[in-house]
């Protein structure tokens, strides 16, 4: 048997997994990252639109700074994130944009003097700042107050993942390409590393650390239509559930998002629509603003989505032999923009549909694009049950984005949680409670059950084939435990996606090689993804309320009094069939930003019986406090900053532009 | 969207071999499938997989033309076959694993070790000249710089580039186009303390601007059309005065 030590094992090689590695070597920490693939091919190489630091040197971001930003973000997530944990986010955001343009993130930059733009489908002229010459520029995007969205043309995950990746390789930190983690290796509520397979030649090993990182990323695939990469099938979070003893957190908040293309589901970004670009139905009428009439296609992902799909069903959707889908309209940004800062939807559409955006509309409909559910974990970041297992980036549950994220806070949150996380694991390993005392026969019992496992598919003949259970259960999710959500749908879903838990246990594969074998990963995957699924479907048949992207047809209010907490699933045996629900509360007395209206959406909501009075008491609290001091003002309400490490608490500068 | 002539046969000869298997020898398979609209080499290679050959191994992440995973030699030319639509191809299809690289089964290759060992090579990041203070406002960088910079900086290390180059094929250690490239980029970049002489012993030498042939094989195949031509003539330009 194979084993592996050392002080950080990193579990994905995308943003988080990677800044999470650098942070813990910076310390002095060695570290080890595992990839599926080679970790600048990470789905985080996709993320085109840009992210969001509240730098406020573009002329539209004038007056942004943090509180506009913590408050977009809240509202956003529909009240469902932690506050202290949003703040802390917030707070460092603007210095990880800073750190990556150090480390060559070629940011756009703010251009003095006049310029076109297209906002709500009109011309206008722009007048930056001569102050702000040079400085790190923002674009428009959803659910944002102001222009918050700091981007490299179309392409700011690439830009950031090459950073990180070549940081990475000047750290000498060694990533292991096309290997698996399939099992944590746990005991007594102490995790200490994972059997990890190896995709090339089918070998097991043992990887045993004083801490272990989960970084790997979102669940999309468990649904049929994602705009993710077809390596995110959540088996990082799924290791985790079957621990029985880390909990994943809101596993039913799954975002859709409005512009993917038709039917290959590829996105084309947000920035679209943040530059001004607008939705029409099948009589080219741009009808958003029927519905939105403020933030119009700029509201907030789950709403947008939402009401695309409202108007598909009223019969104005556009047919087609691959299904109804709507147009999204960039034609209005003219050849030049559209050419130069959104080239890769230029090129997907030229590839993937043969024509040029410049001068046609897209078909669009919204499509599974995140997963706000993952791992929960407390804001440092370790997980509130297994000790020594952490977790980062779009598979955690941290909670910055409750049920509903914003575009453009995601690569944010990998990086950010990748500084902040790193810390306090480099902080945990430095003490004395790391040190690992373990049996090499424990270790033994986790690796030879999970070689146990893939034999036995090696060696059953009689089993089914996974690909067939595999394809129902995407359409059960994106029929049943999709945008619009009824209790009789989930709990047909519920009830059939535990019948295919069970069929999944039985599988046999034709090809018997033990090494490289699609049809063996595919197999071991599929239990994996299926618990997932069954986390993500019970949690939405019982939250009987709407709230961001889960938006139940039958209780169609977002329903604080009964409902304002986080869903919390574990896997309670090995046979089970069923995860464990419980629920963690969300205490309107500790809140900077009680419950209310989002700004967009329905305005039509049932109260927490405390709001009022924490609406009152944060009335009473700032009177005392000098209106004038907005730092002041923000600790007197809800006090983060001794949360973080050190190094991240100073306060972040920016030059105060007039318009 | 693009409609090819409905109910095309393609004919694909995919070249198989599994260096894992001892008794695997390379060898052309031949699949056949139905063509429908908007049907890239991602859904067809997926489909032989599920129906004919469960054990065919391919490399796909993004399926969008945007993480550089699937190159491979397509009717003779190195692309990404996630958004080759088989409507742009002739009806019989040849594909094979790209050359150079080290092979893992079929279609898939190990750029990884590859595009790694480069980059430690060539120092592929930022040599900082002072550590940046995160909390005060970043360094000012001209607009247009900036967009320069990321036009070298959309390589996605396919290595198709490499696939296409004849000094890559002939030596091992080649930096080739994508090293190039990225040294074109460094040295744009007002933010690496590198000077021409750091460049010139990086690759002032024939693995690196004085081994290619400037034949441009790169230069027309490279998926993300980066600038490839221009920026190895004026490299070498470069590199010629210093030395
Ligand atoms: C098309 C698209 C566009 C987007 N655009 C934006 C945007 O503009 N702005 C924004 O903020 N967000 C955007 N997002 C979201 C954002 O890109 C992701 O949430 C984020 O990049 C996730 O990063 P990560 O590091 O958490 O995970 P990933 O980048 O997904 O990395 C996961 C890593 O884990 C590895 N891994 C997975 N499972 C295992 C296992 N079992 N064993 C070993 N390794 C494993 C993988 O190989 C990979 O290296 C976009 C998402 C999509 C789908
Ligand atoms: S230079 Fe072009 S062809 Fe070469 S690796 Fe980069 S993107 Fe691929
Ligand atoms: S021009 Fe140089 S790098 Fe490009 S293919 Fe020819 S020899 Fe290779
Ligand atoms: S799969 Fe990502 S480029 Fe083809």
């Amino acid at each position: 048997m194979k084993i592996v030590y050392t002080d950080v094992l990193v579990i994905g090689g995308g943003l988080a997994g990677l800044r999470t590695a650098v942070g813990v070597k910076q310390r002095g920490f060695d570290t080890i990252v595992l990839s599926l693939v080679p970790a600048k091919r990470s789905h985080s190489a996709a993320a085109q639109g840009g992210m969001q630091a509240s730098l406020g040197h573009s002329a539209m971001g004038a007056g942004d700074n943090e509180d506009v930003h913590f408050e977009d973000t809240v509202k956003g997530s529909d009240w469902g994130a932690d506050q202290r944990v949003a703040r802390m986010f917030t707070h460092v955001a603007p210095k990880a944009i800073r750190e990556l343009a150090g480390w060559g993130v070629p940011w756009n930059r703010v251009s003095q003097g006049e310029r076109e733009a297209v906002i709500n489908a009109e011309r206008v002229v722009i007048t930056e700042s001569a102050k702000a010459h040079g400085l790190i520029t923002a674009r428009d995007f959803g659910g944002t107050r102001k222009w918050r969205t700091c981007y490299t043309s179309d392409g700011t995950g690439h830009a950031m993942l090459f950073a990180l990746g070549d940081q990475s390789i000047a750290h000498g930190i060694p990533v292991m390409e096309r290997m698996e983690a399939l099992a944590l290796i746990h005991e007594g509520g102490r995790c200490y590393g994972a059997v990890v397979r190896n995709l090339v030649t089918g070998e097991l090993s043992a990887f045993l650390a004083r801490a272990t990182t989960i970084a790997t990323g979102g669940y999309g695939r468990i649904y049929k239509v994602s705009t993710n990469a077809v390596i995110c099938e959540g088996t990082g979070t799924a290791i985790a559930l079957e621990t029985g003893v880390a909990e994943l957190g809101n596993m039913e908040a799954v975002q859709f998002h409005p512009t993917a293309i038709v039917p290959a589901g590829i996105l084309t970004t947000e920035g679209c629509r943040g530059d001004g670009g607008i939705l029409r139905d099948v009589k080219g009428h741009r009808f958003m603003p029927d519905y939105e009439r403020e933030k119009r296609e700029l509201a907030s992902r789950d709403v947008v989505s939402r009401r695309m799909t409202e108007h598909m069903r009223k019969g104005l959707a556009v047919q087609s032999p691959y299904g109804d889908h709507l147009w999204l309209d960039i034609t209005v940004l003219g050849r030049e923009h559209v050419h130069k800062n959104l080239r890769e939807v230029t090129d997907i559409c030229r590839y993937f549909l043969g024509m040029d955006p410049a001068e046609d509309w897209i078909p669009v409909r919204p499509t599974q694009h995140y997963s706000m559910g993952g791992i929960r974990t407390d804001h440092r970041g370790e997980s509130t049950t297994l000790k020594g297992l952490f977790a980062c980036g779009e598979a955690a549950c941290w909670d910055m984005h409750g049920f509903n994220r914003l575009g453009g806070n995601s690569v944010a949150e990998t990086v950010v949680a990748g500084m902040i996380v790193s810390e306090f694991i480099a902080d945990f390993c430095a003490g004395s409670e790391s040190d690992i005392n373990l049996s090499t026969g424990l270790v033994r019992e986790f690796v030879e059950r999970e070689q146990a496992g893939l034999d036995g598919l090696l060696n059953s003949s009689n089993g089914e084939s996974a690909s067939a259970i595999r394809s129902r259960m995407e359409e059960i999710m994106i029929e049943q435990v999709g945008i619009f959500r009824t209790g009789s749908e989930l709990e047909s879903a519920v009830e059939e996606l535990e019948q295919l838990l069970e069929r999944s246990r039985r599988l046999s594969v034709r090809n018997r090689v033990p090494g490289a074998n699609p049809e063996l990963v595919a197999a071991y995957r599929l239990p994996k993804m299926l618990k997932l699924a069954l986390c993500a479907a019970l949690g939405a048949r019982q939250r009987t309320e709407s709230r961001g992207a889960h938006y139940r047809e039958d209780f169609p209010q977002r329903n604080d009094r009964d409902w304002l907490n986080r869903s919390i699933t574990t896997w309670p045996s090995a046979e089970a069939t069923l995860p464990r629900l419980d629920y963690e509360s969300i205490e309107v007395g500790d809140m900077e930003l009680p419950p209310g209206f989002r700004g967009y959406g329905t305005r039509d909501h049932i109260d927490h019986p405390h709001s009022d009075q924490r609406h009152r008491q944060i009335e009473q609290i700032l009177k005392a406090v000098d209106p004038n001091d907005r730092y002041a003002r923000q600790a007197a309400l809800m006090p983060f900053e001794h949360l973080l490490p050190e190094k991240y608490r100073p306060r972040s500068q920016r030059l105060e532009i007039k318009t | 969207m693009s409609s090819p002539s409905p109910g095309r046969t393609l004919v694909f000869k995919i070249l198989r071999h599994n260096p894992q298997d001892p008794t695997s020898e390379p060898h052309v398979a031949r699949f056949e499938l139905e063509e429908y609209e908007g049907m890239t080499l991602f859904i067809a290679l997926n489909e032989i997989r599920e129906r004919f050959a469960p054990d065919l191994q391919f490399d796909f992440v993004c399926r969008a033309g945007i993480c550089g995973s699937c190159g491979m030699v397509i009717n003779g030319r190195p692309g990404l076959a996630c958004r080759t639509l088989t409507s742009t191809l002739a009806p019989e299809i040849t594909l094979a694993p790209l050359p150079v690289f080290k092979l893992i089964a079929d279609l898939s290759v190990d750029t990884g070790e590859w595009m790694r060992g480069m980059s430690e090579r060539l120092e592929t990041w930022i040599h900082e000249q002072t550590p940046v203070d995160l909390h005060a406002v970043e360094e000012r960088m001209e607009p247009e710089l900036a967009e320069a910079i990321y036009e070298l900086d959309r390589c996605i290390e396919c290595g198709c580039c490499i696939a296409a180059c004849g000094t890559a094929r002939m030596r091992e250690d080649f930096v080739g186009a994508v090293g190039l490239n990225k040294i074109a980029r460094f040295r744009l970049d007002p933010r690496d303390a590198r000077d021409d002489g750091d460049f010139y012993d990086l690759i002032g030498d024939d693995d690196g601007v004085f081994g290619c042939m400037s034949l441009l094989g790169c230069h027309d195949i490279c998926p993300k059309e980066l600038p490839l031509q221009t920026q190895i003539a004026f490299l070498r330009r470069k590199m010629v005065r210093v030395s």
